[in-house]
């Protein structure tokens, strides 16, 4: 418990809430007692129907950023650490490096042209042409891309998004 | 696993090597106190904080049991406070919201004239005015010097204010990094407009639907910058637009000056034979032009075509031309009032000396031992105090402003509402829609207004000393009663476009109204004599007198010879010369720092840049040299991306975990990306050997 207290933004009395959310989301897979940590994975498609997650574009990007395996199935570490990231109380840099992440579809470490089409598909739900999209997406690289290489890194991203006035307001999930 | 480096017997070690040892012990504290925000997967960070809890424990000890432990204790505490702070955390903020209506606008609207009466008539000798105050130097058994008091708050308040605004400016100024908020529009709308907090399909869809129109909004918006327009026609426009706006202000300072000329006559005739319109004329004139007005420039500048945040800052120039401008008339207007008021009072005092002689013409005789007349003080005719009137012209001024804003309120936000809601039902066309639809909350022209507010009070706050007081007793209605509207009736802005990168352009805005407000006040304290029989100052030639006499009569005398010496012109000119030239000087050296900033910040990048090449041409290497030692560095435990600057196994100086979905195969013929670990220490720290690797 101490452990995990140093490893998240949470306190004692939080993480054991955190851990009945966990557990209350399949009560019959999660063991009360995690002294010697069992190797418990919830599926993905607990983690994407809590409320907290289930009306947000990017869930499955979220679960699949902070899983082990990376295909969104988490365990009780990984679930606390997403919280722990997206909750108050984390630095805007470490919120900025997670976020490229998630929005980083094919993981190649750079945000390039359809990272960003997906993107904003998934925030429009599609309503967009395609040349309005393509528009956009052009319009975000100039924006910017500091090393002029077509797609952003991270390095671009994080310099891009401390700026923002919104960003600490918006990736934000209260649990 | 660690290296154990024989430090089983600690007697045994170098003075050099203890130091070395608690360096890295010290380190390891400092790593687990930050481990909570360092980006790596749970695992490893649970892994790296039981390696480094047993390092810590086990070495502890020998650098000395006990304290050491305490200063860990402490040192972590110290640690936890300082970066366990949150980050930019955002206040929350919950708006209140009153239930109902503040009733009160329509009672005084109805008693306005009730209340007026009151104000001016009782209220007129009371702590509300200047007229109250008398003008004995010394107060009391503690011998208060009350005018010196009062003359002291009068000029302290503003140069408080000055401060406050200045600090604020500059406060503001440091935390700017630059108003560079235009310049990633597309970005930030990509990335920061999802709202994470939304758990509610109703309000998802909601969110979908407005981020879906903030795209198109800004998708034309870039279509129509990219046009070449007709540029002589947009010119010619442009100047039609400020020739009409010059002839809108021109025309409303026309007005003031006429209506009041026109109170003036009423004045001479006596007010009461005059209806309320006529007796209010003046204050009702000047909040409905006050009113009309910004929604006659914001028609006209339709014409202009410019880019939202240029015709934000062109509508709320002209706004702030039309304000001062109807102010200083105000003024002016008032100055001839006072003028008039003096010359009743020489009158009043030629007649006053007639009537105490013809008090005295009755009961004087040879014998001048007669008894003292008593006279009701309330008999003694008052002279008219000009100070005063300035200070209820001032609050009429407020009360007035306060109501027109409270109307319009709850006619052109409330009642619109209501009317649009309810008549949709029956309407041809869709009134929430189209026009007129629910009002938008203006930021911009909210804030604008109370800058004005504030600068009335300031120059009103001399003679009528509880005006702040009432101010703040207004704010706190308008506050609830503008929350409650906000939340009832108001929709948010379609564009929310802020008037420039930082605070200070209002901070800017409030600072010019500050000097412009307190130089009315300034210039009546300077050269209008006070009136003779009321206020603190009465009877002296000017109101700063009572600087001198608080000087020589109660400072010793070689205090009024060195303040005599120091405000010589001799003196003070060159010292202001000094301080100009100070500024310039400071100025200067501001820029070159911004400049140095820059050009080091463009620095440190190329120079990570750099470092994050050499690494991967490392990486490569190491990666063609050994190859088995790539199979050990990509054991299930790493396999996440995260990026990570110690190695736990292995003896490469940097794992490359590879990605857990991309196909490509073990050895990683893939670029590797910058690594992330680097973003968390400055560039140099690179160099330095993970711990597990010292010999």
């Amino acid at each position: 418990m101490l452990h995990l207290q140093d490893c998240t933004f949470f306190t004692r009395k939080e993480i054991l809430r955190l851990f009945d959310r966990y557990r209350d989301l399949a009560p019959q897979l999660v063991p009360l007692d995690y002294t010697d940590q069992p190797d418990v994975r919830l599926p993905y498609e607990l983690i994407g129907s809590m409320p907290e997650l289930k009306d947000n574009p990017f869930r499955q990007r979220i679960a699949e950023v902070f899983s082990e395996d990376g295909e969104g199935n988490m365990t009780l570490d990984d679930f606390l650490d997403m919280f722990s990231v997206l909750s108050e109380m984390a630095p805007r840099d470490l919120k900025a490096y997670y976020a490229f992440k998630i929005y980083d579809f094919n993981n190649d470490d750079f945000l390039c042209k359809s990272d960003l089409e997906k993107t904003l598909n998934k925030l429009t739900r599609n309503e967009l042409t395609e040349d309005e999209v393509r528009m956009v997406c052009e319009k975000v690289i100039d924006e910017a891309d500091l090393d002029n290489d077509g797609r952003l890194s991270l390095e671009d991203f994080q310099h891009m998004i401390v700026r923002a006035p919104d960003f600490l307001s918006t990736f934000h999930i209260r649990i | 696993e660690e290296e154990k480096v024989g430090e089983e017997k600690p007697e045994v070690l170098s003075p050099e090597e203890l130091e070395k040892l608690k360096e890295e012990v010290d380190e390891r504290k400092k790593l687990i106190s930050t481990l909570r925000g360092k980006p790596w997967p749970m695992r490893k960070k649970l892994l790296t904080l039981r390696e480094s809890h047993e390092f810590v424990e086990k070495y502890e000890g020998a650098l000395g049991k006990g304290k050491s432990r305490k200063l860990y204790a402490y040192k972590v505490m110290m640690l936890k406070a300082l970066m366990g702070r949150p980050y930019g955390s955002m206040p929350r903020k919950t708006v209140p919201r009153a239930d109902e209506a503040n009733a009160m606008d329509f009672a005084v609207l109805w008693d306005f004239g009730v209340i007026t009466n009151c104000l001016f008539g009782y209220a007129q000798y009371s702590v509300l005015f200047y007229g109250y105050y008398n003008s004995q130097r010394a107060i009391g058994w503690l011998k208060f010097r009350m005018p010196l008091s009062y003359f002291l708050v009068g000029v302290g308040t503003v140069a408080y204010s000055y401060m406050v605004v200045i600090r604020t400016m500059a406060r503001n100024a440091n935390e700017d990094g630059g108003g560079d908020n235009n310049s990633f529009n597309f970005s930030w709308k990509m990335f920061t407009s999802w709202d994470y907090l939304i758990g509610n399909p109703e309000t998802a869809d909601n969110k979908f639907a407005s981020i879906t129109t903030s795209f198109k909004e800004a998708i034309l918006e870039e279509q129509e910058s990219r046009k070449d327009d007709n540029i002589h026609l947009t010119r010619f426009l442009r100047v039609l637009a400020n020739f009409l706006v010059l002839c809108c202000l021109a025309g409303s300072g026309y007005l003031i000056y006429f209506v009041v000329r026109r109170s003036q006559k009423f004045a001479l005739e006596g007010l009461e034979s005059h209806s309320w319109w006529e007796r209010n004329e003046v204050n009702m004139v000047m909040s409905l032009l006050g009113m009309f007005c910004p929604m006659l420039f914001d028609v006209i500048s339709a014409l202009e075509n410019y880019h939202p945040r240029i015709a934000l800052q062109w509508q709320l120039g002209r706004i702030f031309a039309l304000f001062l401008g109807n102010l200083y008339t105000f003024i002016i207007a008032l100055m001839d009032e006072i003028n008039l008021k003096r010359e009743e009072e020489e009158v009043l005092k030629l007649n006053m000396t007639i009537w105490e002689a013809s008090l005295y013409n009755g009961t004087l005789g040879v014998n001048s031992t007669a008894p003292p007349i008593t006279v009701h003080p309330a008999d003694i005719p008052r002279g008219p105090c000009w100070e005063t009137m300035v200070g209820q012209e001032f609050v009429r001024l407020i009360v007035s402003d306060t109501m027109t804003t409270y109307i319009t309120l709850l006619i052109g936000d409330f009642l619109r509402a209501v009317l649009v809601r309810f008549l949709n039902y029956c309407w041809c066309w869709d009134l929430e829609a189209g026009f007129p639809s629910y009002s938008e909350f203006d930021v911009s022209g909210n804030v604008l207004g109370l800058i004005f507010n504030q600068g009335m009070i300031w120059m009103g706050a001399f003679y009528a000393p509880c005006l702040p007081a009432l101010n703040v007793l207004r704010l706190h209605v308008s506050m609830y009663l503008q929350c409650w509207a906000v939340m009832c009736c108001n929709v948010p802005q379609e564009r929310v476009f802020k008037a420039s990168g930082s605070n200070n352009f209002y901070m800017a805005m409030l600072l010019v109204i500050l000097f412009l407000s307190t130089l009315p006040a300034i210039y009546t304290i300077v050269t209008i004599p006070p009136s003779f029989d009321c206020g603190p100052f009465s009877g002296k030639s000017r109101m700063f007198d009572v600087i001198q006499e608080t000087l020589e009569s109660d400072f010793p005398a070689w205090f009024g010879k060195v303040f005599s010496y120091a405000s010589n012109p001799g003196l003070v000119l060159p010292f202001l010369l000094l301080m100009v030239l100070a500024i310039y000087y400071l100025q200067s050296t501001s820029k070159s720092y911004k400049q140095a900033n820059l050009e080091l910040k463009k620095k440190l990048q190329t120079v990570s840049r750099t470092i994050n090449k050499v690494l991967t041409l490392i990486q490569h290497l190491l990666y063609s040299l050994c190859g088995t030692c790539t199979d050990i560095v990509c054991s299930p435990e790493s396999k996440k991306k995260g990026g990570e600057h110690r190695a736990h196994q292995g003896k490469s100086n940097h794992q490359i975990p590879p990605s857990a979905t991309s196909p490509p195969a073990p050895r990683g013929h893939r670029i590797p990306g910058p690594l992330p670990g680097n973003q968390w220490q400055p560039a140099p720290s690179v160099q330095r050997v993970p711990n597990s690797q010292r010999h």
